[in-house]
Order: C-alpha cells, then structure tokens, then sequence
C-alpha cells in the first residue's frame, strides 16, 4: 500500500515509475519529466536481475516525454538518443533504429540515411551476431531510403525526357541506387515477416527494369508461403500486379479467393464479384453471391450504391430466369433475422431517399425481392419514387410486382 | 604512543587521548594540556594507544588516502548527527558529553579502542594475497562473498560477484577488501556478542543521548527529521575527509538505501543500553515532555481534537498507571517490563479515548454528531454558547482532519517517488570499478540537467524547516476548522458527581492478547476486522509517526487491557462488548 513505511530505493524507484506512467498516460510531459529526472539515478545500481531494467526504461520513457514536449526540438532528441546508444551494447541497433524512425517522422531523410549507414557499419564482438535481426532491419530501411532516392532520379529522368533532355549521369545515379535498394530489400523479404513496404518498392524496382518473372515469384512467395503471417494485403498487391500484367480472369480470381476468405469487407470485393458473375462456371457464380453478401454484411459497405448493384444485378439475373433460387435462400436463410433491421428499416428507407436515390434504388429491389412488396422499405421507396415520376422506379415497381411470390419461396 | 612522561597527579605512565587530541591519565583521568598533532583537525583520531603489533602505522598510502578504522568512521556520523541535532535546538550537552561518553562506553565494551588488545586478535584484515579459491582451504576465514552477504545493507549481486572476482594481489599492507583497515573483519565479527555498529544504531546512539537528556523530541519525530534531511544519515560518508578512501566492504557498512524503521532503532536502543551497562535513565516525570500527559496534549493539538479530552486521557493514564515514573522511566537490562514507545503510547491513549466516548463502531458517533449538530444549530439562533466552543461534530472533524490528511499523504507520497539516494560523491567498490561508476554519474548528472529543464517551473524546493507539528489548525480561521476550542457537552453526562460518557459500550480490539515475544506482535491488525472509524484514526496517528497502524493497535490492545482487566477475568467467555 502506499502507506507503506518501509521505504528503500527500490520501493521508491517503483513509485517514481508509476508517477510517469500515470504522467504519460495523461499527456502530462512536464510532469513526467519531472519524476523522470528523479528517476534517473537508478542508473547507478545494478539491476541485471530484472526483465526490463532502468537504462532501458530511461530510454522509452525519454523518447516519449522529449518526442511530445513543447520546449524539446529535435536536436535535443537526437543528442539524447545518443547518449541512450552507449547505456546499452544489447540494445545498440534497436535504438539506432528507433532514432532513424524519429528522424524519418521529422523528414529529416539525410540524417536518417547517415545514421542507418553508421550503424551498419558497427561491429561489436558476438554482439554483432546476436543482434543480426536488427542489422537486417537497418540494411532493409537503408535499402528504402536508396530506393526513395531512385524514384526521385526516376522522375528526374522523365521529365528530362518529356523534354527531350537525356542525362546520362542522373540515369547512372539511377541505376546505383537501384543496385544498393535491390540487394537489401530482396534479404529482409526472405525472412517471414510483413514486410509490405519493402515488397511494394521492390516489386516496383523490378517491374520498372523488366524482371517480371522475379517480381511474380516474389509475390507469389510473399502470398503464399505459409510461413509468413497471413497478411490481406499480400494478396492485394499480387492481384494488382496480375492485371497490371493482364493476367487471365481465372488467375485474377484465384488470386483474390484468399483475401475473400480472410477480409470478406474488402474493397477490392466488388471486382471479385464483378467477376465471378461472369463467369461461366456455375459454382463460380455462386461464389460471386456469397461474396457480395458476405460483404454487405458489414456496416461500413451499407451504403455503398456499387455493391448494392451488384447484388442487384446477379439476384436480377437469378430471378428472371428462375434459375437456383435456391442460392439466394441459402444466403438469405442466416441473414433474414438481421438484415431487415439493418438495411431496411423505415427509417433508413428515409435518410437513403433523401440522401442517395440510387442507392435507395437498388436497395429498394433488394428488399422488394427478398421481403415482398408489402416490406416498409420496398413500399416506402417505390412509392416516393413514383411519386416523383421517375421512371426507373415505375420499372422496378413492375419487376417486383411480378415476381413476388419469389420472397416466400425464399423465407421458407 | 611517545608520551612517557608521568603524570602529574598519579605518577602513572598510562596515557589515552581526549577527542580534543589532549593526552589524559587513563588511571586518574586527569588531562593534561599536551596535544598530539593530529594531520587534519577535523579528523578526530581514534585513540588507539596501543601499537600495532606488525610494525609502525604507516600515515599516508600512495593515493592520498590513509589508514582509518571503521569505527572512526562511525564516530565521524554521530559527531554530524549531534551537530545537526544542536543545529535543531537540542542542548549541547547532548553531544559534547553524553554521546560522547555513551560511544566511548561502546568502544570500550566491544573492544575497539580504550582497551588492552585482546589476545589472538589481529588488526590485520584479509590478506591480499588469498584469492577466493585459498580461502576454501582455510576453514575460518570466510570468503569475500560471504562477507558481502553478511551485510544488512542490500546488494547487486551482480556487482558483489564482479567485485568479489575481481579482487587482485596488492602489497600486504593494504587491504583491496576495504579503503579502511578493518573493513572485513568488521564484517565478519559475530554479531551477537559484541553488538556490531550499523548505521541504524547510529540513531539508536542518538535517540539514547537524547532520551538520557529528557529532550522534547520522539523516535518518531528524529526519524522524521532523517528522512527530511534534517539529520545526516544517507549518504551522510560524504562528509568524510578527503583522506578516508571508501571501497569495497565500507560501501556495505556506510551505505543504506533503505530508511530507518522505528523497530528496527527502538530494540537496537534497548539492547545497546543493556550492553553498555548503564544505570537506570532519568526519570521521565509529569514535567516531561515524553510524559503521556504532554505527548498527549500535543497529538491532541495535532490531530484537532478538543482540549477537553485532554482530562479523558490523563484519566486514562492514571487509571492504568502509564504515568508513573517507573514505568515510564528506562532501566536497561531489565527484561521483565515492556519498553516503552511513548509516541505510539500516547497515540493509543487518544485512540481509546475515543473509542470510550464515540465508540466508533460507525454508527454511534454519526448519532452523537447528528445530536451535536442539531444543538449547534439551535443554538446559532439564540447565539449563546454556554461555556466553551460549539458541540463538537464528530462528522465536520473527520471531513475536516481527512481533507487535510489526504491532502499531506498525497504530498508524502510524490515526495518518497521523488527522492534522491544517491550524491555527488560517487563511490566504487574497486579500483577497476571507478571509471564505470564516474561515466554513469556524469550520465545521470547529463539526464537530470535536461529533463530537470523541461519539467516547468518546479524546481528543487527548498528543504522545509524541520516542525514538530505536520499538522497545523488555527482558531482564527473563521470557516471552523479548527476543533480544539468545542465543548464534548454533548456525549458526556455527570454521574455521582463525575462527568463520564453517555455511550455505555466498548468493544474490545482484541479478547485475547498475543505472546509479543512469540510473533513480535501483542494483536493482529487487519482492516477488514474493524470499524471504519476505527481505521481512520489509526490511520491518522499512523501518519503523524509515520509507523504501522498495527504498531498503534498493539498499543491500544495493551491499554484496553489493562483498563478492563477486571471486566475481561470475569467475562472472557462472552461476547466482546463490555458495559463499562
């Protein structure tokens, strides 16, 4: 208890920690600076029996308190960081790291790309080995900043061309950067990891000179290989590539099969299903309903007017031809307890009217289709929509109309 | 050493040397006016006479050091203490002849000094030339590390074991073990028999001159004053001169990092009186500011409690006879009797007190100041308050008393997250260790300067003047805080002649008392047992002590007793609310 009488150092010290956290806590930096220069002191006892001992508390603890205050600049920052790189042999390469990642936040790119290359260059005996997940670390963002400086050659260079300029020394410049980005990032992605910024600036390196065998295999491996966590947008970037390759529709929708399974709210949902209706085989199209239900079932794709159309169209093409309404009660089966309150409620039959008329369009044949014309939301739409004499809801009016008895069939 | 003349009275040749560095006749004590040059006048030399049986002390060593024994280094604490203790109002009796002569006493029982050398025993410590593997052969001489762990004070065992494996061979004359002589076998004496300085029983040294003195100050109030840096205790080796180099074993023996604890001084107070032999203390009288009657006043002021119950606890003290002068007065050795703790006797005087008044089972004393307030408001209409202040309420007190104490403890708090153990004089345990400890230091200096600068405009206040009193009430502040001048009228009511309370119960910490000796406690205080009431008023003595709320419920259990001894023979088998 805090009333404790028996005060030694390490009592006292524990408190003094528990003053900063609730200090930081509350973004009080003055207050935590404070306790912190009170705290400093633990330094000068020894404390290799515990997990986490004071240099390294000094170390975050310090960074967050002069990263926030008003009165610290960056000079001080970095003079303290230097000081936190000698409290520590084991933790050299996790502070320069750290440090870099300051300094980039900054935009200070050339002081972060001086520091990278000085602690690549740090050797301390079997240190060296031990911390070699850092060091690959440091080589891999040495390896970005290289590859931010190509771009900017890059672009250098197009404009010189638009205008009709060629430069041959910036082209060589070009080309060394891309030699120095290339080396490291191709390293750091072999570890498993999520790497996704390495990957991209990669991919890109090797699109631009033409390696696109190199590239696929990359994301391929990125993707699939199961020892790497899974990782939505590994998936993203492969199918972004296939079709920037113009890849068949197959290869393009086996590509996208995994990022359904794992973030069925995806964007990129509405290509997948914009595809699979296409398509020839059955049980692809089937997955294509599965997959814009599914999608719609999240709050932030309610009034998405696009995904709506595109349920409206494959229930369309399912109701007039009559052909496996079956699929449609499958899906609606789990949803029918939910989806009324959560779509088609009155009120929001109101707002989308009033707010989105297309998207009240769509969602009204939804509704229609799957509730029956006697649905608030269906009658609700329809009849404004009449009532403001456009045409397409005298359309949709008649389609429902006509197939009604389609949502008992569905119910059932 | 080269005095050889005889003296002038007893024509013996037998010479010590006083404090003042004067020779004085060991047979007749006379003192002469012969000096002895002393290399550094605030150096006060050990009186050894005696030569060391290797040979001619050597004076200086190469760094600039010299030699100096352990329990000069002791002498030099006590001597700041004393003086931070004149500096505080204390007589300078207090220092100049009874801590003097208390220490000289202890020097002389534990054999250090004023003493023919006993036989077999040599000043020479550990020798430089075992490493930790001989010693395996030598059964009697510990290894280093043992000697590390025999210490109070706590360790890094990282740097003990670096310090221990780093020990290397020197000249035989000086120990690496130790910047003073006799560092390790200061260590290694057993502790038992000749009771073996720590920087505690410093204070215990100084709280006996003071309790010898009768000076108006507690245990509690002096370990207050330490840790408000009134009196050097941390860090207090900064002091030192120049020339006494401390290392290795003597960073053990000089540096605490951990307060004192009341108990840990009080027994040490008790045991070192009963081994210096000494005579019965003066007496502690009515007149004596550690008298209960005056303690009691005193934490009654304190606490904002009503005068008037000054009357209910001095008749408490004389019912279970606390204030005679035997019990209260120390005689050393005597084992029968319970030592005692006048503050936290006092403090459980007004404790039960209370208790026999409020009750303080929560329920009863919010009735009475309901009563109480229900008076005072009739009253403000007519404007007449019979005889002294308003009713007193017992609720407006506690709002009033837990306002400001949860105000100070939160201070207290931030204060003790806030303190700084360590000084500017860095200390290593090796030589090997310097350059380590001297590059933290100036890191840690660095980190203070720049998070000191961003930490706003509070800066490093001022130690406040040392107050025997932490809480302050004043009866000219007109919004009725202050308690002290309000009438108990209402929950006391005269009996035969005599006022006694209208509440008729008591209920009793505890039916039965503890063997203290058995498991250090006479009750066992665990909150949940207890009253609310009863709590917070335990907690604010608690705080005003700064000990235990259990210590203060030992106490309050000892007195019940005693108060109800009678009642508790009869009925032990019944319920414990008692009648009075």
């Amino acid at each position: 208890s805090s009333h404790e009488h028996k005060l030694n150092f390490k009592k006292s010290k524990e408190a003094c920690l528990n003053y900063i956290q609730d200090a930081l806590l509350q973004k009080q930096w003055k207050r935590a600076a404070e306790f912190l220069t009170c705290y400093v002191e633990s330094l000068e006892k020894d404390y290799s029996r515990e997990r986490v001992g004071p240099s390294e508390m000094i170390w975050r603890i310090g960074t967050e308190i002069l990263w926030h205050h008003s009165q610290s600049s960056m000079k001080e920052f970095s003079c303290f960081m230097e000081q936190m790189k000698t409290l520590g042999v084991k933790r050299y390469l996790k502070v320069c790291l750290e440090h870099v990642f300051h300094l980039l936040c900054n935009g200070q790119i050339d002081e972060a790309y001086q520091n990278l290359s000085l602690a690549e260059s740090w050797r301390f005996g079997e240190q060296t080995a031990i911390q070699d997940k850092e060091m690959k670390l440091i080589q891999a963002y040495r390896g970005l900043l290289d590859y931010y400086s190509w771009s900017k050659q890059k672009n250098i260079l197009l404009e010189h061309g638009e205008d009709g300029f060629s430069d041959l020394a910036v082209e060589q410049e070009m080309h060394g950067y891309f030699r120095k980005a290339a080396v490291n990032l191709k390293e750091i992605i072999k570890i498993p990891g999520v790497w996704d910024i390495f990957v991209k600036c990669y991919v890109d390196l090797l699109e631009f000179y033409g390696d696109h065998n190199e590239a696929r295999q990359v994301l391929n491996e990125y993707a699939y290989n199961s020892k790497f966590p899974a990782n939505p947008n590994a998936h993203v970037y492969l199918y972004q590539f296939l079709k920037r390759q113009g890849e068949s529709k197959n290869s393009l929708i086996s590509a996208l099969k995994i990022l359904h399974d794992i973030v069925p709210s995806h964007e990129l949902m509405i290509d997948f299903n914009t595809m699979l209706q296409k398509s020839k085989k059955r049980k692809k199209r089937r997955l294509g309903l599965e997959v814009i239900f599914a999608a719609l079932d999240y709050a932030g794709w309610k009034e998405n007017a696009k995904a709506w159309s595109c349920l409206v169209r494959q229930v369309k093409q399912i109701v007039s031809s009559e052909k496996h309404l079956d699929w449609i009660k499958q899906e609606w089966n789990p949803r029918k307890e939910w989806w009324p309150a959560f779509h088609f409620s009155r009120y929001l039959a109101k707002r989308n009217w009033q707010e989105n008329k297309s998207l009240s369009y769509e969602k009204a044949l939804v509704a229609g289709i799957l509730l029956g014309k006697d649905c608030k939301y269906f009658k609700y739409v329809s009849r404004q929509g009449c009532k403001a004499q456009l045409k397409r809801f005298r359309m949709l009016k008649k389609f429902v109309n006509r197939h009604d008895p389609v949502h008992l069939r569905i119910s059932g | 050493r080269d005095f050889n003349e005889r003296c002038a009275q007893c024509s013996e040749v037998n010479w010590g040397l006083t404090d003042g560095g004067k020779f004085y006749c060991k047979s007749c004590h006379n003192v002469t006016e012969r000096t002895r040059e002393v290399v550094n006048t605030d150096f006060i030399t050990n009186s050894r006479v005696q030569t060391i049986s290797k040979g001619l002390r050597k004076q200086e060593k190469n760094d600039g050091g010299c030699e100096w024994y352990i329990c000069e280094g002791f002498q030099l604490v006590l001597k700041k203490q004393a003086e931070a203790l004149e500096a505080l109002g204390v007589c300078p009796e207090m220092k100049d002849e009874i801590l003097c002569n208390f220490w000289r006493c202890y020097l002389q029982k534990s054999k250090q000094a004023y003493c023919k050398r006993p036989a077999g025993e040599t000043v020479k410590a550990l020798s430089v030339c075992e490493s930790s593997t001989d010693v395996d052969s030598d059964p009697e001489r510990p290894s280093l590390l043992h000697l590390l762990s025999l210490s109070e004070s706590e360790g890094d065992l990282q740097t003990d074991c670096s310090f221990a494996s780093s020990v290397s061979k020197v000249s035989e004359s000086t120990s690496v073990y130790s910047g003073s002589v006799d560092g390790s076998l200061y260590l290694m004496k057993n502790q038992k028999e000749k009771l073996r300085m720590t920087m505690p029983m410093t204070l215990s040294f100084c709280y006996m001159a003071l309790l010898w003195l009768r000076e108006p100050i507690t245990l509690s109030e002096l370990l207050r004053f330490v840790v408000e840096g009134h009196i050097p205790y941390l860090n207090v080796f900064q002091h030192f001169p120049e020339k006494m180099k401390l290392c290795g074993l003597d960073l053990k023996i000089f540096c605490v990092e951990s307060w004192p604890v009341y108990d840990e001084v009080f027994n040490k107070l008790h045991e070192l009186a009963a081994f210096l032999d000494l005579p019965r203390f003066p007496d502690i009288t009515e007149s004596c500011f550690l008298h209960p009657d005056m303690l009691c006043m005193k934490y009654l002021m304190e606490a904002n409690l009503p005068d008037e119950l000054h009357n209910w606890t001095c008749r408490v003290v004389k019912k279970i006879g606390i204030g005679e002068v035997d019990f209260l007065t120390l005689t050393p050795g005597n084992k029968s009797t319970r030592k005692v703790k006048y503050d936290v006797l006092s403090a459980a005087v007004i404790v039960v007190v209370l208790k026999l008044l409020f009750l303080l089972d929560d329920h009863y004393e919010w009735l009475l100041s309901e009563f109480a307030e229900e008076r005072n408001k009739n009253n403000t209409e007519v404007c007449v308050f019979h005889s002294g202040g308003p009713y007193f309420e017992f609720k407006k007190w506690y709002e009033v008393v837990k306002h400001s104490l949860d105000v100070e403890q939160k201070k207290l708090d931030e204060e003790r997250a806030k303190y700084l153990w360590r000084c500017e004089k860095s200390l290593f345990y090796s030589v090997k260790n310097k350059s380590k400890v001297l590059k933290r230091r100036q890191m840690v200096v660095n980190l203070q300067n720049q998070f000191g600068k961003l930490s706003g405009s509070v800066q490093c206040a001022e130690k406040p003047n040392p107050s025997s009193f932490q809480l302050r009430w004043s009866e000219e502040n007109t919004n009725g805080s202050c308690f002290h001048g309000h009438s108990l009228k209402g929950i006391l009511q005269e009996k035969c002649g005599l006022l006694t309370a209208m509440n008729p119960d008591y209920w009793l910490c505890t039916v039965k008392l503890c063997n203290e000796k058995l498991c250090g406690h006479l009750a066992h205080y665990r909150e949940v047992e207890f009253p609310h009431s009863y709590h917070f008023v335990l907690g604010l003595f608690s705080f005003l002590l700064r000990i235990q709320p259990s210590y203060i419920h030992d106490e309050v259990c000892m007195i019940e007793h005693k108060l109800f001894n009678k009642k508790l023979c009869k009925k032990l088998k019944y319920n414990t609310v008692l009648r009075k």
